[in-house]
């Protein structure tokens, strides 16, 4: 029900972003999503890609400091509302978002989130509870 | 093994005659034999045969590194070139180098104290030891050469650098001893987990560092990453270079081989000598030096002395180790911080690796303190909240030790530059912008 993110961490320097960037682009990784978190001095670049473990492992040979973590994606429908009701649900359960960010898939017809949750299992249960579609890692890989 | 019984656990009283005995020499050949130091002892109104006690030291004047300077490079010899056989220098990272000389007497002198320093770090003929400190001007690495030698050691004289083929020859020469400043074992053991090679497969039993201040959370560190006991040794080449002081087994502070070397220490301020226990500014005389005899050499060195004897036999005065220099000290927004301090708040913080950089700017009026910290992947959290949580962390600490705020950013790894030899911890930017 969880799928791999990746969490790249990168300095506030011009060009780091691009250096991950390309990195992957060398290494024939194909980039699903990508949103990177900044704050003043750093920023985490969060990537679900089309292959974790190849993508890991170039990062890391260029010494990047990166991380495998796992993420809940989600998909809502392509119209006004559906991100508070998913929202309001989760609150209700008092399931704990760490982070989220989504995309449009067809416009229209679908957008996924994906979450980061403090506690993942209960987060799924609730989802599950509701009759929302989780989306597994294939899927999500394959788009 | 205790190399020189007779000498290192000699009864107290004793050794005391012996000292003021070559005290009583040291100090009338360098007034003979140095101009330097006949003026210096004029103007104080002092003669060499003045000195009736051991105590009476506190009256000569002190030895500072300006006046060494000042004699560049030659001028503080006491004998003829004929009887120098080598040469050495420090590094002059802090301005115009020191030489210094010695007879060949001197050099036995030298590879004496440390093949004791080498004995009191568990070393044997049946070592084979790496010595990975610089070969050349810098004492380190002849230093330590002629030491090992001496007790009959088998010698891998590497030098620092390449090291990649140190560790390779680590494992292929099955080496026991290193012997390297403590940021450069470090070094080490990061290019070896880099290399895939397992520390614990390796014969390494102990390492021998010095050259740097550095603390115990450092020694834990490396012991933990080399997989070896990890032993503080001391020297300066204005003394005689590595070999005035070491660590025994026991590693609870360095025996000083005060039958050569006599520490004092004193108030960094006032020049005033401090009792057994307070701590000050390291002062050391050479009693048996030929060639460069230093009186009273202030070392700018923050140490402390203790007379208790030590359970492995050894009766020197011991010194605590260094915890920062007089010349280290930075002023920051009028507070006295020693890079040490902030090193010590890093490893006490969980996880955080041992590579930082200390930076101060000027911003206005306004000192500016920033701790870089390379963020491995054991403290990295995809989450903005806990990184900064960390930041937080060491801030408050930092904080709750210095009294003054620094700003912590979080590098990527291995940003901050490696060092073969002594670290650089600190970059102060405020004289080049012209504050």
């Amino acid at each position: 029900m969880k799928l791999r993110q990746i969490s790249v961490f990168v300095e506030n320097r011009t060009g780091r972003v691009a250096e991950v960037a390309t990195l992957l682009r060398d290494g024939n990784i194909n980039i699903r999503a990508v949103t990177l978190a900044d704050t003043h001095d750093f920023g985490i670049v969060r990537l679900i890609v089309n292959n974790v473990d190849e993508a890991l492992k170039i990062l890391r040979d260029n010494k990047f400091t990166a991380l495998d973590t796992e993420v809940v994606a989600l998909e809502i429908p392509d119209a006004p509302g559906s991100l508070c009701r998913v929202l309001d649900l989760l609150g209700k359960e008092n399931v704990n978002v760490e982070y989220l960010y989504g995309f449009v898939e067809r416009s229209g017809e679908k957008a996924i989130l994906i979450f980061r949750f403090e506690d993942a299992d209960h987060a799924v249960k609730v989802i599950q509870a509701n009759g929302l579609r989780i989306l597994s890692g294939e899927e999500l890989y394959k788009l | 093994m205790i190399w020189n019984p007779e000498m290192e656990c000699m009864p107290i009283g004793e050794r005391r005659a012996l000292q003021f005995y070559r005290l009583r020499n040291a100090i009338r050949r360098a007034y003979e034999k140095i101009p330097c130091y006949r003026k210096k002892f004029d103007e104080y109104g002092i003669k060499p045969y003045d000195i009736k006690h051991l105590s009476d030291i506190s009256q000569l004047p002190f030895t500072t590194k300006d006046d060494l300077r000042q004699n560049y490079p030659f001028g503080m010899f006491a004998v003829p070139m004929k009887q120098i056989v080598r040469v050495h220098s420090s590094s002059g990272t802090t301005g115009k180098p020191v030489v210094v000389g010695y007879t060949k007497e001197d050099i036995d002198i030298w590879a004496e104290t440390m093949a004791r320093t080498i004995c009191c770090g568990g070393g044997t003929s049946d070592d084979i030891i790496q010595i990975a400190y610089g070969y050349g001007l810098f004492t380190g690495g002849l230093g330590v050469h002629y030491g090992a030698e001496k007790v009959g050691a088998t010698v891998v004289p590497i030098s620092g650098g390449n090291t990649n083929r140190q560790v390779m020859i680590m494992q292929d020469f099955q080496v026991t001893m290193l012997a390297c400043t403590p940021s450069y074992s470090l070094y080490i053991a990061e290019v070896m987990e880099e290399m895939g090679v397992d520390p614990a497969s390796l014969k390494l039993r102990a390492g021998i560092f010095g050259a740097e201040p550095w603390s115990d959370q450092m020694r834990k560190e490396i012991e933990k990453r080399l997989k070896c006991k990890a032993i503080d040794i001391y020297g300066l080449s204005e003394i005689i270079g590595p070999g005035v002081a070491s660590e025994c087994e026991e590693q609870n502070c360095l025996h000083v081989f005060d039958d050569h070397f006599y520490p004092e220490i004193i108030n960094p301020a006032t020049g005033a000598p401090l009792p057994p226990g307070e701590k000050g500014e390291l002062v050391f005389t050479c009693l048996t030096k030929a060639a460069f005899p230093v009186i009273r050499f202030r070392t700018r060195d923050l140490s402390c002395l203790h007379a208790e004897p030590c359970p492995c036999g050894r009766t020197h005065i011991r010194m605590e180790r260094i915890t920062g220099r007089t010349d280290d000290m930075l002023i920051i927004r009028g507070v006295n911080v020693f890079p040490s301090q902030i090193e010590e708040v890093l490893f006490q913080t969980q996880g955080v690796e041992p590579h930082y950089l200390i930076i101060v700017d000027k911003r206005g009026a306004l000192d500016e303190l920033t701790v870089q910290v390379e963020v491995e992947e054991k403290i990295f959290s995809d989450e903005v909240r806990r990184l900064e949580e960390l930041q937080d962390r060491i801030q408050k600490q930092i904080e709750s030790i210095l009294g003054i705020g620094a700003r912590i950013q979080l590098v990527e790894p291995k940003t901050i530059e490696r060092s073969m030899g002594k670290a650089k911890r600190v970059l102060d930017r405020r004289l080049q912008n012209g504050a």
